[in-house]
């Protein structure tokens, strides 16, 4: 329980159902701050007491279960390793998969509950090989791509109460009419650990900001940066070049190269991609094969002959059609269509209709320009 | 069964404290008011300073009402501090001799001064039972002018009794006053203020089943001229504010009730309660059982489980009925190993174990066995949660 309105109606709709339910708020920081500011941020001691008097009206125990190590650890600290490598990383998930999905629920099961209910907007579905999870109900509001890293035992133990809301209003709504205070918060948006929102400045502080080239990518210098962790791939604005291209075209980030804290621009075009591929990958309930979406391939630790499906690779993107395989330790997607400005690190998540197979968190790309295959 | 043994943190008010105080508030009239309804809840507010002067060995005008034991020790370590730099000048040092082990009601006071006002902090060393090193207390006070020694007479957490005593004797050899924070030691020991010679002692009504929001500062009548925290009046010795009588009543009720039981009760408390130890240590060989084994209060009882996150085995005896603590106090809600534990040498990990079960005269055998009887397996699941991977997936 956040303090927000959705994990609150999500503990309520838990409680209504007849379940036996205890409310957990994560300390996630040492420092938490006194009061929120903003609609940043969900760690605040005023969001802890929101979830506190939620859980009180529902007369249900409520704890504080303090993960600000683990959280420190695996989310923060892959955070600003992962910008240092020049890949842009996914803290949400991170924390999905470690915090939330993983020592939450490990210590819940440990003490006997059955599942953890959360108030993403996703559905559990329980179909012939076992539970699998779907996108919610409401297309504007769906989470499935966030909760991608679930794997098929997490899910066993997932309850998402509002998986099958039409919309966020009514679930504020119902907020309202249970009295709930929280009802009318503001969402949280950003990252949680940098409250202010400056999400360059809090990096430049832990990565460090030197000033390097800016060079296109035949290797010509066109200027210059004060920190290659400040661009992301896609990103148009901010280059500061002065003067334009000598084609005249608005020019986008294609590559940060940390270790030479170089950045590479270039034309649109160039930075469209007809692969992705991953090695870190999981799948969310029943495996390809096991779903009939794939023949396996013999002899391989885990592979699958390539099966249709749509792929997204951010929280708020459209999906894109795709075939997916899995093949030498490595989750491929191949794009039927190019997709532009994705990045190494963002996770690419794979739908088949509504439902989640799988994921990978990207560590390679192929230009749609390139030689397929090369 | 519901199972309540958490009586240091509040304890139950008894039925005649709730009568007297329901009767003392049906009466209309500030006890500053001169008219007869001024008069009459003057004459209660009086008596009930009496009665309570009466019961800890003080004369009524030691005895000054406050919002509970916080305010009382703030206005006795601020109030020494400051009445210190009224004499000696503003700029005259001042220094407060504690433990690292009191209660954050005196440790946070200490750290506020030390930053608000360049007090020093002379750290007094505790011993593995908590209980205050009295060569430590001799050298610090040879060390440097202390303004005021204050010190637990009965630690909250663990509940080792201080050697109050020999306290008082050291800093009196050094010439320097002594403050006793009595709220966990209220109603479970008898308490002579004049006796044990120490300059102020803060108390606390709910601790005995009295008002919350209600204490006294016993202050000396030879103590420096110790001032409101809050001005404004002054309608009491040190402290302004509307007198609260019906408070003051319940107070009074709370604490003669208590005394009665406690009587006839304390070696009935002390039977329950190693009871409660032995069965503990049977059912949970791994437990060790905290503080001072001979010089503890009566009614508590404080163990470590090996591998366990105390709140995570509140949760589940509170699943079992049974209302218990930590005893340590969360920061901003987040679960703190208890500083008491650290203090006396006991590793973070172990102090994470933490568990205080606090039984009062009310206290049954039956809940005594009904606790004994659930604690393996809370320990058993305490244990499985507190095992949680560090590393990555």
């Amino acid at each position: 329980m956040s303090g927000g309105v959705d994990s609150a109606v999500a503990a309520a709709r838990a409680v209504d159902a007849g379940h036996d339910v205890v409310g957990v708020h994560l300390a996630l920081s040492r420092a938490p701050g006194t009061l929120r500011t903003g609609s940043r941020g969900c760690c605040t001691i005023e969001d802890s007491m929101d979830a506190r008097r939620v859980a009180d009206m529902l007369e249900i125990p409520f704890y504080v279960w303090d993960f600000s190590e683990r959280f420190a650890e695996d989310v923060v600290q892959d955070f600003i390793d992962e910008y240092r490598e020049g890949r842009t990383p996914n803290p949400c998930m991170r924390c999905n998969q470690h915090i939330k999905f993983d020592a939450v629920m490990e210590r819940g099961l440990a003490l006997g509950f059955d599942a953890i209910a959360t108030g993403h907007y996703a559905a559990v579905v329980e179909g012939p090989e076992g539970k699998e999870l779907h996108r919610a109900a409401t297309w504007a509001k769906d989470q499935s791509y966030v909760l991608g890293v679930l794997t098929t035992e997490q899910l066993e133990h997932c309850y998402f109460p509002l998986g099958s809301t039409p919309s966020k209003e009514e679930v504020r709504n119902e907020a309202a009419q249970r009295g709930f205070f929280v009802a009318q918060k503001p969402d949280s948006h950003d990252i949680c650990f940098i409250p202010d929102g400056d999400t360059r400045g809090w990096l430049a502080d832990r990565v460090g900001a030197e000033e390097g080239q800016v060079l296109d990518s035949s290797g010509e210098v066109v200027g210059s940066h004060q920190g290659a962790h400040a661009f992301t791939v896609g990103q148009r604005k901010g280059l500061q070049l002065g003067y334009p291209a000598s084609d005249g075209k608005p020019r986008f980030v294609l590559e940060v190269r940390p270790t030479t804290n170089e950045v590479v621009v270039g034309p649109k075009e160039e930075l469209a991609l007809s692969e992705l591929a991953g090695a870190a990958m999981s799948f969310a309930g029943p495996d390809p094969v096991r779903s009939g979406y794939a023949q396996a391939i013999a002899g391989n630790e885990f592979g699958c002959e390539e099966f249709e499906c749509h792929v997204q690779v951010r929280a708020h993107s459209d999906p894109v059609p795709a075939r997916a395989k899995v093949t030498d330790g490595e989750m491929v997607i191949l794009l039927d269509a190019p997709l532009l400005g994705v990045s190494p690190g963002q996770s690419a998540v794979i739908y088949v209709g509504t439902r989640v197979v799988g994921q990978c968190t990207i560590d390679r790309t192929v230009s749609a320009l390139a030689p397929a295959h090369a | 069964m519901s199972v309540y043994l958490d009586h240091q943190a509040t304890s139950p008010m008894p039925q005649a404290v709730k009568e007297a105080y329901l009767e003392a508030m049906s009466i209309a009239g500030n006890p500053s008011a001169l008219h007869r309804g001024g008069r009459a809840a003057r004459a209660l507010m009086e008596d009930a300073r009496e009665r309570i002067a009466t019961m800890v060995g003080a004369h009524p005008v030691e005895v000054v009402f406050t919002s509970g034991g916080t305010e009382a020790i703030n206005t006795a370590l601020k109030g020494s501090v400051w009445a210190h730099q009224r004499e000696h000048g503003a700029e005259a040092p001042t220094a407060i001799a504690s433990t690292l082990a009191e209660h954050h009601a005196t440790l946070d006071v200490i750290t506020w001064l030390h930053e608000q006002e360049a007090t020093a902090w002379s750290e007094i060393a505790v011993d593995d039972a908590g209980v205050m090193d009295l060569e430590s207390l001799d050298q610090v006070l040879g060390e440097r002018k202390i303004t005021v020694v204050s010190s637990l007479l009965a630690n909250n957490e663990v509940g080792s009794i201080q050697p109050v005593p020999e306290i008082v004797d050291i800093s009196s050899a050094h010439g320097v006053p002594v403050h006793v924070d009595a709220v966990a030691a209220l109603g479970y020991q008898r308490l002579n203020f004049r006796d044990m010679g120490v300059e102020s002692m803060s108390l606390s009504a709910h601790k005995v089943g009295g008002p919350v929001g209600v204490g006294a500062l016993v202050l000396s009548r030879y103590a420096l001229d110790i001032q409101a925290l809050h001005h404004g009046g002054n309608q009491q010795r040190s402290r302004s504010g509307t007198m609260d009588a019906a408070g003051a009543v319940a107070f009074a009720v709370a604490l003669e009730v208590r005394a009665a039981v406690r009587e006839e009760g304390e070696h009935r408390l002390v039977a329950l309660r190693d009871r409660l130890r032995a069965g503990l240590l049977n059912v949970a060989p791994q437990c060790v059982a905290r503080g001072s084994l001979d010089h503890r209060l009566p009614g508590n009882l404080h163990l470590t489980v090996p591998g366990c996150k105390g709140d995570v085995l509140l949760y589940l005896l509170d699943e079992h009925g049974i209302h218990a603590s930590t005893g340590s106090a969360c920061q901003a809600g987040i679960p703190e190993p208890s500083h008491v534990l650290l203090a006396m040498g006991v590793p973070t990990d172990e102090a994470w174990g933490a568990i205080r079960l606090t039984l009062s005269y009310s206290t049954t055998e039956a809940e005594i066995d009904r606790v004994i009887s659930v604690f393996s397996d809370v320990v058993e699941r305490g244990v499985r949660a507190g095992l949680s991977k560090r590393t990555k997936a």
